[in-house]
């Protein structure tokens, strides 16, 4: 049963020929992916025709490798700011957020606290279109009433931030909530007896206190933003995030070029992912 | 000092009242103003149920939401039918010194894009992909066969996406199960089955709770697997939200769609958290 108990051999084996057989369902599809990366084939698929680069390096006509293929390089480049500005917003709203729900006290706060948690349970693709919706009612009301043609309401690269903000903040307040909580408020009494006043109370000794949470809440607010998909679908203009821009190509037939982006993608996320981790590690 | 405190109330209050009220709350009162709209003949928009009596009255549109319902439930099943022995085997079976290194590989894979994850299912199932490869290899066929496309394959998709949400907390309650509770039944000649009803999923049932809701919503909202792996006939209801606002650009009838699916993820979570007496504050903690 557990370890502690005696078990026969049977059970023991079939308990970790499933344990094996789950871990292989959860990476043969990563691990054959980045397999085919580097199959010397114009095709993602077998047969193995030998080890190559050409999929990262390439620049010839029949064969353009991921670090000349412009369009691709592009969304790369687009995702990457636009998940700097939400992590950046949600880092700050997420934050301010911790400590409206932990440290101060109003009407309708757990009303408030209930909406706040609202955005973790309305499906991406609803949240994408009621944004969309919204922004366009906006944009024809300014419009018809002031003559005022404004750009953020128009599917684009503001409103995908928007859009993946809206949610991701939650997030962030939920972990940097976490971490107030164990916070010692009769440190930020004795400052206040001192003679700080509020913010420097915050400046100096809160938000140092908090800075870990803050940080690996930015890091898992990037890697989302980063691969957003349902959201960024109805939000996006003509600025493609990278998974949007994968989507097409995928849906439109592949290439090893998907492949090459699917391994650095692969590669850069579990660097995140375990460096944020062994971060966490050390903290506790 | 009393002013201060206002202050601060005020400071942090604002950019969250912002944050809620122009991104949460008014689009979606939009998004249920806009589906009682329509355009009559004169091309004015006026308020109407039209909107939600096409939705009954085409099968197709129904038909889909209570697939996507179904199939979502399924799939919800499913996840917790496979991860409950692997979050029991991290928590209580193996060695503790591999427990960390198991619970890293666990998370890994979902650190990496849904979109990767499910192209990597793409090129080990369709027609000429790794899986038929080596079948063909190892003289198990003789003709390639195409196993993506279909509904079963499509559920393989969703549960393999969902997974994470199911296998953490069950992860968590587990390992606040006291390993006495289960030897003391051993000792008193209870058998597995005895130990896993009346011990295991009685103590993992919040973890289990709060799994199935994100897992149910996320696959209900999904629109990325079923696009890519499930065939013609196996439409998503985020498909018919997506062409009703893309292709056919008829964004009421959209907003309706949106609205049900909306209302149907929300009485599903509304449901689970009654009939275990939990409250979301706890779930998503």
């Amino acid at each position: 049963m557990i370890r502690t108990l005696p078990t026969s051999k049977t059970y023991n084996r079939c308990f970790k020929f499933y344990v094996v057989l789950y871990f292989t369902f959860l990476f043969a599809p990563l691990l054959v992916t980045c397999i085919l990366a580097f199959n010397d084939s114009q095709f993602p698929s077998l047969p193995w025709k030998g080890f190559t680069v050409e999929w990262f390096t390439a620049d010839l006509t029949e064969r353009v490798g991921i670090f000349h293929d412009q369009i691709n390089l592009d969304s790369i480049w687009v995702s990457f700011r636009v998940a700097f500005f939400v992590t950046l917003l949600s880092m700050i709203v997420g934050t301010c957020g911790a400590f409206l729900f932990e440290q101060e006290d109003f009407r309708y706060k757990q009303l408030l606290y209930f909406l706040m948690l609202c955005p973790l349970v309305i499906p991406g693709v609803i949240l994408g279109i009621s944004i969309l919706l919204f922004s366009n009612t906006l944009g024809t009301y300014f419009e018809t009433n002031w003559n005022i043609d404004v750009d953020l309401f128009r599917p684009g690269f503001w409103l995908v931030v928007l859009g993946q903000f809206s949610f991701i903040a939650t997030l962030v307040t939920l972990v940097v909530s976490a971490r107030l909580r164990k916070f010692d408020r009769t440190l930020e009494e004795a400052a206040l007896n001192l003679g700080a006043n509020r913010l420097e109370v915050i400046w100096f000794i809160t938000l140092k206190f908090l800075r870990p949470a803050i940080i690996g809440a930015g890091a898992v607010a990037f890697l989302m933003s980063f691969e957003n998909f349902n959201t960024t679908l109805f939000l996006v203009g003509y600025q493609a995030t990278l998974p949007i821009n994968l989507y097409l190509q995928v849906r439109d037939g592949s290439t090893p070029v998907i492949n090459a982006i699917s391994f650095l993608l692969i590669v850069g996320t579990s660097m995140v992912a375990l460096a944020n981790l062994y971060f966490s590690r050390k903290e506790t | 000092m009393k002013n201060q405190k206002r202050w601060g109330l005020f400071f942090f209050l604002s950019p969250v009242l912002l944050w809620l009220f122009l991104l949460i709350v008014l689009p979606h009162i939009d998004l249920l103003a806009m589906s009682f709209r329509i355009e009559n003949d004169d091309g004015q928009m006026v308020w109407s149920l039209s909107n939600y009596l096409n939705f009954f009255e085409e099968p197709i549109y129904w038909l889909t939401f209570v697939r996507t319902a179904i199939f979502s439930i399924l799939v919800t099943f499913l996840t917790f039918v496979i991860a409950l022995p692997v979050a029991f085997y991290i928590t209580k079976v193996v060695a503790p010194k591999f427990q960390g290194f198991l619970l890293v590989l666990l998370l890994l894979p979902f650190w990496v894009s849904e979109l990767v994850r499910v192209y990597g299912w793409m090129i080990l199932l369709r027609e000429s992909g790794v899986i038929n490869h080596f079948l063909i290899k190892l003289g198990l066929l003789n003709q390639p066969i195409e196993m993506l496309y279909k509904d079963a394959t499509m559920i393989l998709g969703l549960v393999y996406t969902s997974m994470l949400f199911m296998v953490v907390p069950i992860t968590s309650v587990l390992d606040s199960l006291d390993n006495s509770l289960i030897e003391a039944a051993y000792d008193l000649g209870a058998n597995m089955w005895t130990i896993l009803f009346k011990i295991i999923i009685p103590h993992a049932t919040p973890g289990i709770v709060s799994g199935s809701i994100v897992v149910f919503m996320l696959t209900l909202g999904n629109y990325l697997t079923p696009n890519l792996m499930g065939g013609k006939n196996s439409l998503w209801f985020t498909e018919q939200i997506y062409n009703q606002f893309i292709a056919s650009f008829n964004w009421n009838q959209g907003s309706a769609f949106g609205f049900l699916l909306l209302v149907l993820s929300s009485i599903v979570v509304w449901l689970g958290l009654k009939l275990t007496r939990q409250n979301l504050r706890k779930v998503v903690q």
